[in-house]
């Protein structure tokens, strides 16, 4: 088998990204960026999210590419369900 | 040990004892692990997608009664245990790596620390929700009460229906979270067990891996819950 085994640097690298990520994310909470905010903390959430899902789930190396699309299907359908109901649910107060 | 039939027939081809005898190789024993614990992700990613999509609208409708609710929130321990959660996560990475190279008392070490972490983190999660009892912010209850105005509208009191809204889903997202929290803490702890007795090897580590796989998910669910939960208007 050749599985790709990281270093443990790389392992301590995405830990310590991970920290500063959570401590921009709460210190960016308290700066006014108006409407931004949602947006920003989100971004930094998204960030965080792929760093653990290619580093810590060795999405990056895995060799097997049918989960890379199970991946990319669930983030899809994930779309559709949240994309989907807010047509519906963010345009009922509209008149 | 697991010994196939096959394997016992034919030791020649199958010099892996976990090899199973309707796989060809162990690798592809292996990817159909890892493929099919992928395939149970994608249906807790929609699982908690129907929660994280209320959460969407209700926060949409209800926009300033949400603001205030989650300023109630603690957001140090919000962050506290965002820190514990991606602690353990390394612990797990590094366990499973030990697994790859073969050190086996080393995974026992770092399963363990992932353990301690994990109970930390629901051992906060229990002081958060006991405080939200003591303050009356359980929804549903006859004394529910949420003092305060919405941000930067001093004028415009909470609306308690809508900060009910806030809370229930705040116990129903942080409480499913708390309870795959605790199955992974389960299943670690039978691993531990299991790597204890040597059972993982370089060439066998399936398990480990995948709830490896499997406590990184629950990470990332906690990751989009800490901005969304406690730090909204946070600045007003």
């Amino acid at each position: 088998m050749s599985e790709h085994i990281s270093s443990v640097k790389l392992y301590v690298g995405i830990w310590l990204a991970l920290l500063a990520g959570t401590g921009l994310t709460v210190f960016a909470a308290y700066v006014d960026l108006g409407p931004f905010n949602t947006i920003v903390a989100l971004s930094i959430a998204t960030i965080k999210a792929v760093l653990v899902v290619l580093f810590f789930m060795h999405v990056k190396y895995a060799h097997e590419r049918m989960t890379k699309l199970v991946i990319v299907t669930a983030i899809f359908f994930l779309f559709i369900l949240l994309a989907l109901s807010m047509a519906d649910y963010g345009t009922r107060l509209w008149t | 040990m697991h010994t196939s039939p096959v394997a016992a027939a034919h030791p020649e081809a199958h010099d892996n004892p976990a090899l199973l005898h309707h796989f060809a190789t162990a690798e592809q024993q292996k990817d159909a692990a890892s493929f099919g614990m992928w395939l149970f992700l994608v249906t807790e990613v929609m699982f908690f997608g129907g929660m994280f999509c209320a959460y969407l609208v209700y926060r949409y409708w209800y926009f300033g009664d949400f603001g205030a609710a989650s300023q109630s929130l603690d957001i140090r321990l919000g962050a506290l245990n965002t820190v514990v959660l991606i602690c353990s996560s390394l612990t797990v990475a590094l366990a499973v790596r030990c697994a790859q190279i073969g050190k086996q008392k080393s995974i026992v070490i770092y399963l363990l620390l992932t353990i301690v972490l994990g109970l930390a983190f629901l051992g906060v999660k229990a002081v958060e929700y006991k405080s939200k009892f003591d303050e009356n912010h359980i929804p549903g209850q006859a004394g529910f009460h949420l003092a305060g105005h919405i941000p930067s509208h001093p004028d415009i009191p909470v609306n308690q229906a809508h900060a009910q809204v806030y809370f229930s889903l705040y116990f129903a997202m942080t409480g499913m979270h708390a309870l795959h929290m605790i199955i992974g803490v389960g299943l670690f702890a039978f691993l531990t067990y299991k790597a204890w007795q040597g059972r993982y090897t370089s060439d066998y580590y399936t398990p480990v891996e995948n709830a490896g796989l499997y406590w990184h998910f629950v990470d990332i669910v906690w990751i989009y819950l800490f901005p969304l939960l406690y730090l909204i208007d946070r600045h007003k």
